[in-house]
This record gives structure tokens, C-alpha cells and sequence, in this order.
């Protein structure tokens, strides 16, 4: 096809493609100062002296600028991610979005700060309302909470909740505790009476050191590493009862893979038959819980040496339904929609991949 | 059983500070004494867990199972196994004293040396280390590891810097010199949270947790070209699992293949590395019967795993299971021993 027919907005010169939909595309300012006009006056006077206060994390030099594509930069010279008509363009008319998730992963969960962590994240969510969500129908948004403070979290949950543009509560891999402790139960609460998933995306900072084993030397780990933490989240979630203490949570893992839960929901189903006296709060085995409860997105896809293999892998892992296409569009490991799934998922499984699941999942009508 | 049996984990078990005084320098043994220092706080393996010591093993005299040779001894006739490694969990990398930790380390190597191996000639020893200090780590590595029935060097599995960091490096020098394996043993008191993600509230959660911490060590091994370095060097995950391993083998290669600019000195696919390079111990199999068929096809090399019975730790109720069935020939008869017999070099 060529590049003009893709650019072409108007739907009739468009390639008859199925429509997918994208769970996790990252939007940002083109510059910090972007977000000024949408802090209070007191925010905007502290964060021109401070900046952004927040754990260092591990800080690596990258494999590429702004972690993007590097035909992602807008000519207009802001950030990748930046620009809607670049969006558009490369990504929303390209490729036949019908729905595109907005995940902006703008930290305001991680700052110190925990009143300005709120405030940040207000102002996240209103520029996303006047500059994403307002001009383009096509874009969804996750709700950007000051998570590690639930009831400033709740708070912003509330205010968002009935603006069902918001399809989501946006929370990190990384966290101050793991994420099925006591302290962040209000904001399940709240996102359950919202009827809206807990999304827990790649990366955040909590302040301790990034693995288990300390903190790592190469990107390369953080990058491949970062499912060990996702075991983690899932496995705190689990054997903390959350899904038992809220019957109708439902949690996506986003930008972890999703290979490794296989062998997970083993060993956790393993553990808690030997260590059941520690947890009567779980009631049920955890591989059932997740197989219900738990979506995760595809990007980066999993690529074993043999595509078979993940066709087998999807057989066994028996969660078809729970699987949500992501491109991670403007990231320098974008994920193709006619490329990233091998043609060995075919037919329907490929289908509900696309789209079907993520429509159900969020209420697409 | 005609095979020739290797069992690669067996636990010797301190059970009180007391039995290692005798192993301690005056100045140590006077602290024990003064001070009424009991070692270290287990917060890995509580003594209680049905996990540490498996109900069916638990000694109705109070005794604890795996801290006397004789114990062990049974096992291995068991097996019919020609050789049991001996590994020793204690946590002296939770003393942060480093030269507590030092005394306490040599005192339980000599204490394995002195009072285990002469009991059965079947024994072979793993040396404890006082990781938190690599240098002390090394030296107690010169001190003992060419010591002809020393076959490893065990490091607890969680750390306070991966284990590729560079301030390791003297550790895994020594075990070269010495020309011992590197064992990486489920636990470990660094003092940093068993996460990367902060601190679970329950045992269960650090017990399911722990092969994702092999996974960090083994990513941080191979991003650091550790096995570069060390060309000789043999790495056995003690304790880890395996279902884990195809999935993280596939991320490996493939994010290898995306970002190998960042590490260059990494001239292979990860998965290459780990089929020359890394060994399992079989148990626990943390894998349901029915998927053992498909995760041993999915594993990098067909000699991966080695029989153990990691006694007493609860790995399997009947002994059947210990080495079953549905793993087909002639894989089975290369884990009962064959495997574990080259990597340790075994004569």
C-alpha cells in the first residue's frame, strides 16, 4: 500500500482492514512546560525551582532517544508521542485503530511529594481530556493516580470515574510496597465501584533497589528483567486475597510479556497447597483466580524459536480471551500489528487478540 | 537401581551455633560465649516451614533432620547414590559484622570438612561464604577450595548487587583458580527486599518469588559476560525450579538480539551460553505431570538437569516422584547422575 492512501483521513480511501484496537500507546508533552498551564499556580512556582522530585530508579544511557522511533520525532520538534497529527498518522489512520489506550507515563505516582504527586496527576488528566481525548474520539485514556497515597488516589479515581473516556487506573511495575498490600486496597475499592481495570504498566521507581538481587548495571536487564517484577506484583495481588476481597477487580499487565505466567500459575498453585495455612484468606487455586481475573497485553511479543511454540503456549495457557494487542507506539520495540503476531495465531484467536477481548474487557460498544 | 545415582542437593543443617564453636578461633568462640550470640536470623528457611523440613521428615525426638551426617547417610542409601553434595544454607550473609560473617563462614566449612566428610566418603562439600565481603569471599575460596572433595561454591541466590556486578569478580576468580563450580542456592539475607518491588507480607510470597531471582542472577551473569570472563566457569541453580526457563529464554534471546550494542562482550544468544554453561537441580519440579513433556522440549539442552533430593526440604510426597517416570529415556538416566557427574568434574 502507499504512504499517501495511509495518510488519507478520509475513511472511504482507506485499505478495507479489520480495526484493531491498541492497548497501550504512550503519549506526552512536547516539552515539560506543557503541563504548566494545567498545574495550579503554588505547583507551577514549585516545579520551576525543583523539578520533579522522585527515586532515582536506575538510570541507564539508552539504545535510543525518548526510548522511540526514531520516525517518531514530530517535525513541530517536541517529544515523540507529542504530536496527535503524527498519531494519527503513524499510528490511529495507519493502522486501522479503532480504540487506542493512552498509558502517559508521566511519574506523577512516583514523586515524594505526595500533594503535588496529586496535583500533577490532576493536571495529567485534564491535558489529556483537553488535548487527546477531546480532539480525537478514537483515543481511550488511563486515569493517572498519585498511587502510593490511595486516598488521594481515590480521590482522582472518583473524579475521573464517570467520564467514561477513562477506561482505566494507570498504576507501575515498580512500587513502594508490592501492590497487594493493605495500603492500596481503597484505590481497588474505588476502581471497582468505577467498574474500571487496574492497569500496571512497566517501570515506576519505589525506591528500593529494582530487583530482588539489587540494582542491575545494564538497560538491557531493566528491560528484560522487568517481568520478574511483574511476577512479583501478580504474585503479592494473589496471595494477599485482593481478588478474593474484591470479587470484581480486574487487573491488566501491561508491556510484561506474558509467557512466564504460564509457569507462574504453576508455581504459585504449588506454594499455596503447601503454605495454605498462611493464606486462608485465598480460597481458591491461584492459576483459577488469574485465568479469570487477569488480562495482559502482548507487546513486546513473545518469540520463541519456533512461532509453534506460542501457538502451544496459548493452548496451554488457556487464556485466549485475556490477551490485549499493544503496539507501545512511539517505543523503539513497537510491536506491528501485521508483523508481531505470527500467523500461527490464526482465525478467531487472532481476531479476539486484535480487538474482541479488549472490547469486552473495556466496554467498547 | 544399577544407574549411578548423583544427589546433588542434601542439606546439612546447623542446628545450633554451639556445634560450630569448636571450629571458631578463640576470639569467636569467646563472643558466642559472652555475648550469648546465637547466629544468624533465618528469615528464608524458618526452621518451622513444612517447606524446610517436609512433614514426613520431621523427628518426632525433636532432632533436627539433615544435622547429622547420619541422616544424609540414609538418603544416599536410598538412592543407592555414589555421591550427595552437601549444602549448608545457613545465613551467615545476614551477619552484617564482616568479620563475624568471615568466622562464622570458615567455622561452617571446617565444621563440613572435619565432622561430615570423613563420616561417609560418599560426601562432597559446597563452601559457605561470607558474600557481603567478596574479598573475605575469595580468601575463604583459596583457603579451601582445592580441597580434593570441595566441589562448589554457594552463594545464596539473593543478594545486595546482582551477581555479574563487578564487585564480585574476585569471587568468581577464586572458584576458577580453584576450579570449583558456582552454586546459587534458594534464599539469602541481603538485607534489601526479596523483591524488586518492596517487601511482601508472607513467607508464601518469598517462597513462590524465588525464581525470579534466579532469573535477575542469571540475567545479570550473562548481561556482565561474566561467562566470558570465566571460561571455565560452571553455574548450577540450586533449588530454582525450571518451568520458568523456556519462557525466559525466549525474552533472553530476543532482547539480546534488540539491545546487544549495550553489551557487545556478549557474543552469543543467552540461550547458547546457559545449554554450555548452566545446570539445574531437578527439584523442585515445579511443573504439573502433565506439562513435563512439553517444558523438557522446550528446554535449551537435553543436559540440563541433575537428580536431587534437596532432603529435607518438601519437593515430593512419594519417593517416586523424586525422579518420575513421565521424564522419557534416555534423558532420565543422564539426570539420575551422568549430567551432575561432568559438571562437578566428578571421578
Amino acid at each position: 500500500m502507499t504512504v499517501d492512501a495511509a495518510r488519507d483521513p478520509s475513511p472511504a480511501a482507506r485499505p478495507a482492514r479489520p480495526a484493531i484496537v491498541d492497548a497501550d500507546i504512550h503519549n506526552t508533552w512536547p516539552e515539560p512546560a506543557a503541563l504548566d498551564s494545567y498545574l495550579p499556580e503554588r505547583w507551577r512556582r514549585l516545579r520551576a525551582r525543583l523539578g520533579e522530585r522522585l527515586h532515582p530508579g536506575a538510570q541507564y544511557p539508552r539504545l535510543n532517544p525518548a526510548a522511540a522511533r526514531t520516525d517518531a520525532w514530530p517535525p513541530d520538534g517536541g517529544l515523540p508521542g507529542s504530536n496527535l497529527d503524527l498519531m494519527r498518522d503513524q499510528l490511529l489512520d495507519r493502522w486501522s485503530i479503532e480504540h487506542g489506550i493512552l498509558n502517559p507515563l508521566l511519574e506523577a505516582g512516583e514523586l515524594l511529594n505526595l500533594e503535588y504527586g496529586a496535583a500533577f496527576a490532576r493536571a495529567v488528566n485534564d491535558w489529556q481530556v483537553a488535548e487527546w481525548l477531546e480532539p480525537e474520539p478514537r483515543l481511550r485514556a488511563s486515569i493517572t493516580v498519585p498511587y502510593e497515597d490511595a486516598p488521594l488516589a481515590v480521590a482522582e479515581i472518583e473524579r475521573r470515574g464517570g467520564d467514561r473516556r477513562f477506561v482505566q487506573v494507570l498504576l507501575a511495575s515498580r512500587t513502594l510496597e508490592p501492590l497487594g498490600r493493605r495500603r492500596y486496597w481503597p484505590m481497588y475499592a474505588a476502581a471497582e465501584a468505577a467498574d474500571l481495570p487496574i492497569g500496571i504498566h512497566f517501570g515506576g521507581a519505589g525506591g528500593f533497589p529494582t530487583t530482588a538481587a539489587g540494582l542491575p548495571s545494564f538497560y538491557f536487564e531493566e528491560h528484560a528483567g522487568m517481568a520478574t517484577v511483574f511476577q512479583d506484583q501478580l504474585t503479592s495481588l494473589v496471595f494477599e486475597g485482593v481478588f478474593e476481597r474484591f470479587p470484581r477487580l480486574r487487573v491488566v499487565l501491561i508491556e510484561g510479556g506474558f509467557a512466564w505466567l504460564l509457569p507462574l500459575m504453576w508455581r504459585l498453585d504449588r506454594t499455596w497447597g503447601m503454605l495454605r495455612e498462611e493464606l486462608p484468606h485465598v480460597t481458591r487455586p491461584p492459576s483459577d483466580t488469574i485465568r479469570e481475573r487477569v488480562f495482559l497485553t502482548t507487546q513486546p511479543i513473545e518469540e520463541p524459536p519456533q512461532p509453534q511454540l506460542l501457538a502451544r503456549l496459548l493452548d496451554r495457557m488457556d487464556m485466549d480471551a485475556h490477551l490485549l494487542f499493544a503496539t507501545d507506539y512511539p517505543h523503539w520495540d513497537f510491536d506491528a500489528p501485521d508483523r508481531a503476531l505470527p500467523g500461527v495465531l490464526g482465525g478467531a484467536r487472532r481476531d479476539r487478540l486484535l480487538r474482541g477481548n479488549a472490547r469486552a474487557l473495556y466496554r467498547f460498544g | 537401581m544399577v544407574r549411578r545415582v548423583i544427589d546433588c542437593v542434601v542439606h546439612a543443617e546447623v542446628a545450633s551455633v554451639e556445634q560450630l564453636v569448636p571450629h571458631m578461633p578463640p576470639h569467636w568462640q569467646a563472643v558466642v560465649s559472652e555475648t550469648g550470640f546465637r547466629g544468624p536470623y533465618v528469615a528464608t528457611q524458618p526452621a518451622g516451614a513444612p517447606t524446610v523440613c517436609a512433614p514426613r521428615f520431621a523427628r518426632p525426638d525433636g532432632v533436627i533432620e539433615g544435622s547429622e551426617p547420619g541422616h544424609i547417610t540414609r538418603v544416599l542409601d536410598r538412592w543407592s547414590a555414589d555421591v550427595g553434595i552437601l549444602c549448608c544454607d545457613y545465613a551467615v550473609d545476614g551477619i552484617r559484622n564482616p568479620d563475624a560473617a568471615a568466622a562464622l563462614a570458615s567455622a561452617v566449612n571446617d565444621w563440613v570438612v572435619e565432622t561430615w566428610l570423613p563420616a561417609d566418603e560418599r560426601f562432597r562439600a559446597s563452601l559457605v561464604l561470607p558474600i557481603a565481603q567478596p574479598e573475605a569471599a575469595a580468601a575463604e575460596i583459596d583457603r579451601l577450595g582445592r580441597h580434593p572433595r570441595v566441589v562448589q561454591a554457594l552463594l545464596p541466590v539473593r543478594s545486595a548487587a546482582p551477581y555479574g556486578d563487578r564487585r564480585y569478580l574476585p569471587v568468581f576468580a577464586a572458584a576458577d583458580r580453584a576450579g570449583i563450580a558456582v552454586g546459587l542456592r534458594f534464599g539469602g539475607n541481603p538485607g534489601n527486599p526479596p523483591t524488586g518491588t518492596g517487601w511482601p507480607s508472607y513467607f508464601a510470597e518469598e517462597h513462590a518469588g524465588m525464581p525470579a531471582v534466579f532469573q535477575t542472577q542469571l540475567l545479570s551473569l550473562i548481561a556482565e559476560g561474566v561467562f566470558e570472563r570465566f571460561a571455565e566457569l560452571r553455574l548450577a541453580l540450586l533449588g530454582s525450579g525450571f518451568g520458568w526457563l523456556p519462557a525466559f529464554v525466549w525474552r533472553l534471546d530476543k532482547e539480546w538480539r534488540g539491545m546487544r550494542r549495550e553489551i557487545p562482550w556478549v557474543r552469543r544468544a543467552p540461550s547458547a551460553t546457559i545449554a554450555d554453561r548452566v545446570r539445574i537441580a531437578l527439584q523442585p519440579i515445579d511443573v504439573p505431570a502433565t506439562e513435563l513433556g512439553a517444558v523438557l522440549d522446550e528446554l535449551p539442552v537435553d543436559d540440563l538437569l541433575m537428580f536431587c533430593t534437596d532432603h529435607p526440604r518438601w519437593q515430593f510426597d512419594a519417593d517416586d516422584d523424586a525422579l518420575p517416570a513421565a521424564i522419557p529415556e534416555p534423558v532420565r538416566a543422564r539426570i539420575a547422575g551422568p549430567v551432575a557427574r561432568d559438571f562437578y568434574r566428578l571421578s
